[in-house]
């Protein structure tokens, strides 16, 4: 690979005298912190104040022994089970938990993304991008670029860790104890160090950074369902899991250290591996060597649909067959669930609170929102790339084209509204499809679908506020993740705790009517779609006036 | 190759590009301040400038990828940036920086630009590809710097469009493929197109080019007719005499006369050589080298930071180029 990047060259330091295959690493370590000064201690901050915001609505909320009692019913049963955990503490169910119990699985799906990010961000996307080429070319050793960015991302987890810990003791709620909140901090932290494993072992596998990315994101869903489907049957498949091997440290409750070996082994093989893979491939290239393609493009390709099609076309299959999977693990659990609803009547009177509706509905529901939420990633993902297409100077060449902005512009939101379409369904489809198999009703086949398809508003509503942020200020287009990170913690944990209404409020998820638990109510539907129409002829308007950016 | 013949629109006398006072600001920085560039139609015209001096700049302008502050900006009689698309039909573009979609092929790639500027030839397409023996199945990430320019160029000149504009075109191709590129401009301009050509080869702008501007810092320093440019600067002689020379360096228009033993060396300005000369010959000259004014020293000349510092300052110059040569 020749790509000169004519970015300003990294000052990698004075030569040591005699190189090893680490030479190097402690300037790389200095010059990712630089980079990163504000991306580090952002993740960091925001997971742990949101644990602490939790952990505060879980006290006011469950003050009293019988409301903390009532609690344990809905978390005993396989519903309380899968999007919480195996049940950590109910025989005395304080707050700590709670923490434990029932979000310690949840933070960890963060705490993971944050190691993933990070490290594919100053390794496999540098190579993509030829600016590791100027730093392997100075005196930096084979396993310097590999070993500062682990270096960085694991002590990124253990301060998170640490800060977590001292968050949550400062509670000065009585279950929180100092012991148990280390216990806490550490689990956390070896969830990521786990996937820092993982995703170090992907980008020596895939050639971009996006790739690498998508299989350790695809990786996370996975832990996160084989955790709950073994905690929901009580089973082995927990022990297949990360994050049930955090879980099983059961802080708060028995704060148990040995579970953590079990990560931290793990964590070394898998580091392990990664460095005798990474010396086994070229700089810049994966193990999987490229193939020749078509000398001509297809007719397809000619028109900027086509175009948008093609850049997006892997993505849409991977993320369609990912939230396929996602909704038919939680939809195989619908017969179960049913079951257990039919032999227990307090639980019952609990889940129920809407009159007139069956418990199936409020299952089907109740699985659907997170789910929506998560698929609302990939309209966000999409649009960053198209920012990214711009940045690197490929949309320049295209508009000098007889391509006008707003033709470019209309047939990539295009795609990326009709992928919305194609996530809610492919959502809808898994959990219809195993709900109707497992329950045996054939009718949850379209309840599953009506009610994912319902989400697309907000969906919209997503790729609203991504469009008008490139048009307008492209700069400002990570804002954007605020908007879906808070809609699916709102959906992951509104149901849990209880929060004021104008908090959930702000999530656009919050507004869609919880088919086919709730009645259908089109006016929010027709709302949200007439202000996400607003808001991407806003992005068009900006798009329109303003530079095109290329470096 | 031979490209449709086209005569110059609308009678001739309109410029295809024509650029006044030219502003772009970003931020702090004024990358381009009152820039003036005239292109006529039918010319390869070269547009010169150091790293940073607003050449891209200038032809992102062109392009309507960004929006001028202040100035004039005319582009085949049309407003880059509102009539940007109706214009991009009539020119094609290649960047300094070829950046390709790493999941397609070159030749996917060359289809997919020419089509959305309104289709290519395919004969001509395959000629090119085997001119600049470029091998089309490959995925945009495999190819090395000069092939993505390859792909660019060959999407650019198998379009059948009115100008063209490259940006640093050949700056990672081979002396071979420097030469390929050259055939194609000059076909390009038989044919009657227009060209505006950034670049730094020299002997590329010599060879090809009919009008030449100097860009720095943001403005157009000097504009004209290479011939004419050089009229303007002196020749380096270099002379074996029988008889020692003095007074030279009293001479009207003679520069850093040295004298070494029977070896004289000195510049001396256009306008005063036939006096210079006729002052060497009764000295018995056996020997005279004179060598005409290179491209280099115009660039020396603007380039240099001396520029503002006057006459001493380009006396440096003008002997560091000898220097170099």
């Amino acid at each position: 690979m020749t790509a000169v990047s004519e970015r300003p060259g990294v000052q990698v330091g004075a030569p040591a005298a005699a190189g090893g295959p680490l030479t190097g690493t402690g300037t790389l370590i200095k010059f990712i912190l630089r980079r990163d000064r504000i991306r580090i201690p952002a993740w960091i901050l925001v997971i742990t104040f949101s644990l602490l915001s939790v952990a505060r609505g879980l006290q006011q909320a469950y003050a009293t022994a019988a409301d903390r009692q009532a609690r344990v019913e809905v978390m005993d049963s396989p519903v309380g089970r899968a999007v919480g955990g195996p049940g950590i503490g109910l025989d005395d169910y304080t707050i700590g938990a709670m923490l434990s119990n029932e979000f310690l699985s949840f933070i960890a799906i963060f705490v993971a993304l944050m190691s993933v990010l990070l490290f594919v961000r100053h390794t496999r996307a540098e190579e993509e991008t030829g600016r590791a080429e100027l730093v392997r070319a100075a005196v930096v050793g084979r396993y310097a670029v590999t070993t500062a960015a682990l270096v960085v991302v694991t002590v990124t987890n253990l301060v998170l860790g640490l800060l977590v810990a001292l968050a949550l003791a400062s509670t000065g709620e009585e279950s929180i104890t100092v012991q148990g909140s280390l216990m806490y901090g550490a689990s956390l932290a070896s969830i990521g160090l786990v996937f820092t494993g993982i995703v170090a072992v992907c980008a020596q596998i895939t050639e971009y950074g996006r790739s690498a990315n998508g299989i350790a994101g695809a990786l996370i869903a996975v832990v996160f369902v084989v955790r709950a489907v073994g905690d929901m049957g009580g089973n082995f498949l927990s022990w297949l899991s990360p994050i049930g091997w955090a879980q099983a440290t059961r802080p708060y409750v028995d704060d148990r250290w040995w579970p953590l070996l079990v990560s931290a082994l793990v964590t070394a093989v898998l580091v392990a591996a990664a460095f005798v893979l990474s010396t086994r491939r070229d700089v810049g290239a994966g193990l999987v060597p490229p193939r020749p393609g078509p000398r001509q493009a297809s007719p397809l390709l000619g028109t900027p649909v086509g175009l948008a099609l093609r850049m997006h076309r892997a993505s849409l299959l991977w993320w369609g067959l990912g939230l396929f999977a996602l909704g038919a693990a939680y939809g195989a659990f619908t017969g179960e669930v049913e079951t257990f609803l039919q032999d227990n009547e307090t639980f019952r009177d609990i889940f129920l609170q809407t009159e007139g509706t069956s418990f199936i509905n409020s299952w089907l529901s109740s699985i659907t929102s997170p789910l929506l939420a998560v698929a609302s990633f990939y309209p966000v993902l999409a649009i960053q790339r198209m920012r990214a297409e711009e940045t690197v100077g490929r949309v320049e060449p295209l508009l000098a084209t007889g391509l006008s902005r707003a033709r470019w512009l209309g047939s990539q939101v295009l795609v990326v509204l009709a992928g919305g379409v194609i996530m809610a369904v492919a959502c809808g489809l898994g959990v219809g499809l195993t709900s109707a198999l497992s329950a045996g009703d054939g009718s949850l086949m379209a309840d599953g679908l009506v009610a994912a398809l319902a989400y697309l508003p907000a969906t919209w509503f997503v790729v609203g506020v991504a469009v008008a942020l490139l048009g307008i200020l492209p700069r400002a287009l990570g804002a954007v993740w605020l908007v879906v990170v808070y809609g699916l913690f709102m959906e992951m944990t509104g149901g849990l705790i209880e929060l004021p209404g104008w908090v959930t409020d702000l999530s656009p998820f919050e507004h869609i009517p919880a088919l086919p638990a709730t009645e259908f109510n089109a006016l929010p539907l027709v709302l949200l779609t007439v202000i996400s129409a607003g808001l991407i002829a806003l992005g068009f308007v900006g798009m329109r006036k303003r530079d095109l950016e290329s470096n | 190759m031979r490209y449709p013949q086209r005569s110059p629109q609308n009678g001739s006398v309109n410029n295809a590009i024509d650029v006044v006072g030219l502003v772009k600001t970003f931020g702090q920085t004024r990358a381009l301040d009152g820039l003036n560039l005239q292109v006529k139609a039918g010319e390869v015209h070269g547009f010169l400038g150091p790293n940073g001096a607003g050449k891209s700049t200038t032809i992102r302008v062109l392009l309507g990828l960004l929006r001028a502050d202040a100035g004039q900006v005319r582009l085949l009689d049309g407003d880059p940036w509102s009539d940007a698309v109706a214009l991009h039909r009539r020119l094609a573009y290649v960047p300094g920086d070829v950046s390709l979609w790493p999941n397609l092929t070159g030749g996917e790639a060359i289809d997919l630009l020419a089509r959305l500027r309104g289709g290519l030839d395919p004969a001509k397409r395959e000629t090119l590809c085997e001119r600049f023996d470029l091998d089309p199945s490959k995925k945009g990430r495999t190819y090395s710097k000069g092939n993505r320019q390859k792909v660019a160029l060959v999407a650019a000149l198998a379009s059948d469009v009115e100008l063209l504009i490259l940006d640093e075109p050949t700056a990672g191709l081979d002396p071979l493929m420097e030469a390929v590129f050259q055939d194609c401009i000059r076909e390009v301009k038989e044919a009657g197109r227009t060209v505006l050509l950034s670049s730094h080869i020299l002997g590329q702008v010599e060879k090809l080019c009919d009008k030449v501007s100097i860009i720095r810092q943001g403005v157009v320093v000097e504009s004209g007719v290479l011939s004419q440019m050089r009229h303007l600067r002196r020749t380096t002689i270099e002379a074996e005499v029988e008889r020692p020379v003095t007074g030279l360096s009293e001479l009207a228009g003679v520069h850093d006369a040295h004298t070494e033993n029977s070896l004289v060396r000195f510049s001396v300005d256009g306008e005063h050589m036939d006096k210079v000369i006729a002052w060497l010959a009764p000295h018995g000259v056996r020997s005279l080298i004179s060598q005409p004014p290179a491209l280099e020293e115009l660039f020396l000349r603007h380039y240099g930071d001396e520029l503002a510092t006057g006459s001493d300052g380009q006396r440096v110059a003008s002997g560091d180029a000898g220097a170099a040569r």
